[in-house]
């Protein structure tokens, strides 16, 4: 039998705004616990929520990007349950009247195809605290410094059937909320959290199957992971004769499966209804054309730029246009290069490589953008080899200076000179006789593979500077007056 | 419409609210005369009229993005009923 997955994702994005959704405290990560829970995100009585521009802003642009519909009318909405790390006993929400509504994103597959997924709807609503489990025998520790911090949970369609389409359209809405600037991205630390609704069918049926909902898987890596296992788990349970139950599940990576939360049967009822304490926000066309007027150039468009304008292939435009930092620092090495594809090799190898080795993010690498132009430069106009290249990249990641101090300090200059060279060469072919005899005697189509050879020794004798172009042109010169 | 003692149940337990036994058939027949209200005004016809999410009829101010809250933990923390390293202390909830 053949089965089917059906996956759909809730992704909930914390916007970038320096204070709270609906108060003035600040949003920043990693304060001391409650030093950032003003009265309003405490829920005392007497305080009246005042809804941040900003957080309009932010989701407003998001509708945009994703061609969405965009709620000239949009209503917060109380979603009523009790927990101790949301004080007030509801989360404000947008269920009826949402920011944006259907919109969609296309993602592109390994086998090159592209597939379009539908984003039913995303709306604003509040973060709530933070349960500290473990802090105390006996007792939960609250912190609300993350309470009232604005969210946009982005909804798509039941669209995907892969957990890679799935790990494919994160990554887009991703590289779409870091782009646009509303959303810092950072999965570590909870600023863009992921739900996945995981059912399976057998293939060509219309009807769903019962889903579970994995809550708050917080990499890209786990995302996929947690969706394979769930996948497996159903099919299996269903090949057994049993029945999914519908459920919320938390995916646990250390054991790599997910675990049973809650039955969700019983446990939802939310009973919505609209925030008196809030009014409903309208917004009019003019406030969505000076935002549309503002949108910065999205991942999709800047893969076909880079493709058109530095030439460089499919993949490698998709692997530097998704991150905004990442695009910036290789246009800004390209334009010092002068060689994008030089560029772009350069950034895809030694660069990520250093990061990822070193953990850093790109916008923290020690080696600038600029400073890796200056680099290539050097290779371009023959200075340096590419061999060398990396050894003056180590020392410039040390930071041991620009390109030109290292080839300067350390005396990597290539050498050019044809007298240096030449002297070089004679004395590789004095010194290995036999080798030139074998050469000699050769047949002519079979000597271009000897120089070979000759070739290693030389550069050898040169520590790697002498220029390969010129050693290749003596020697194939010089042997061939042998013969 | 009428609720019946299963509803009430349901909606104490909802609502985080501890009822007395004695006090459901009154709680019933009190919230079911509610209900009845809100049926009354079903009837009129509202068929022109676009429904309203809030009884005023304005729109949201919004707020410029700046902090403006200090931090007032240890103000704010005197009407705990437990705090402990500046977390607020609850009894256990393990999911």
């Amino acid at each position: 039998m053949e089965w089917e997955a059906v996956i759909g994702l809730e992704i909930h994005a914390q916007l970038a705004t320096k204070s709270k959704i609906f108060s003035g405290a600040s949003t920043a990560f990693g304060a001391e616990p409650n030093t950032q829970a003003c009265a309003i995100d405490l829920a005392l009585p007497g305080t009246l929520p005042v809804f941040n521009a900003e957080a309009l802003r932010m989701a407003t642009m998001f509708g945009l990007a994703i061609d969405a519909e965009i709620g000239r009318t949009s209503v917060f909405d109380r979603k009523n349950y009790f927990y101790p790390d949301l004080p007030k006993g509801y989360q404000t929400s947008q269920l009826f009247h949402p920011i944006v509504g259907i919109g969609h994103v296309d993602i592109q597959l390994d086998d090159g195809t592209t597939k379009r997924v539908g984003v039913t709807r995303a709306h604003l609503e509040e973060d709530a605290g933070k349960s500290l489990h473990e802090e105390f025998p006996d007792m939960t520790g609250i912190d609300l410094n993350r309470a009232g911090t604005p969210l946009l949970e982005i909804v798509s369609e039941p669209d995907m059937r892969s957990a890679a389409e799935a790990v494919a359209y994160v990554r887009k809405i991703h590289a779409l909320v870091t782009n646009l600037g509303i959303c810092d991205g950072n999965m570590a630390e909870g600023s863009f959290r992921c739900d996945c609704n995981v059912s399976v069918r057998i293939k060509g049926e219309e009807k769903f199957g019962n889903r579970t909902e994995t809550k708050n898987i917080n990499s890209f890596r786990f995302i996929e992971k947690a969706i394979l296992g769930e996948i497996e788990r159903q099919i299996d349970i269903l090949e057994d004769g049993g029945r999914i139950t519908q459920e919320t599940r938390l995916y646990d990576a250390n054991k790599d499966e997910t675990r049973s939360m809650r039955s969700k049967e019983e446990a939802n009822d939310y009973r919505y209804f609209p925030c008196p304490d809030l009014l409903p926000i309208v917004i009019d066309e003019e406030y969505i054309e000076q935002l549309r007027a503002t949108l910065p150039e999205l991942p999709d468009a800047r893969r076909e730029r880079f493709v058109s304008e530095y030439s460089l292939s499919d993949y490698d435009a998709m692997v530097l246009s998704a991150d905004r930092y990442l695009s910036e620092y290789f246009e800004t090495a390209a334009t010092a290069a002068k060689d994008a594809k030089l560029a772009a090799n350069w950034v895809m190898g030694e660069v990520s490589k250093h990061l990822n080795q070193t953990d850093t993010a790109i916008t923290g690498a020690p080696v600038s953008a600029e400073m890796l132009g200056g680099l290539l430069q050097r290779i371009s106009d023959n200075t340096i080899s590419g061999k060398i290249a990396k050894q003056v990249f180590e020392a410039m990641w040390a930071g041991e200076g620009d390109a030109d101090q290292v080839i300067e300090a350390k005396g990597l200059k290539q050498v050019t000179d044809t007298g240096a060279i030449e002297a070089m060469v004679d004395e590789v072919i004095a010194a290995n006789q036999p080798q030139v005899d074998q050469y000699v005697n050769a047949e002519p189509e079979k000597r271009g593979k000897m120089i070979g050879f000759f070739m290693g020794k030389v550069m050898q004798a040169s520590q790697g500077k002498a220029n390969p172009g010129q050693v290749q042109g003596l020697l194939k010169q010089k042997l061939e007056q042998l013969v | 419409m009428a609720l019946d003692r299963s509803d009430v149940e349901k909606i104490a337990h909802l609502a985080r609210l501890q009822i007395s036994e004695q006090d459901i058939p009154e709680y019933t027949t009190t919230l079911s005369s509610i209900l009845d209200l809100v049926n009354q005004m079903q009837a009129v016809d509202t068929a022109d009229v676009a429904p309203m999410s809030h009884p005023l009829d304005a729109v949201q101010r919004l707020r410029t993005d700046e902090v403006s809250e200090p931090n007032k933990r240890d103000h704010l923390q005197t009407v705990a009923p437990a705090v402990e390293n500046g977390l607020f202390q609850v009894p256990k909830v393990i999911e």
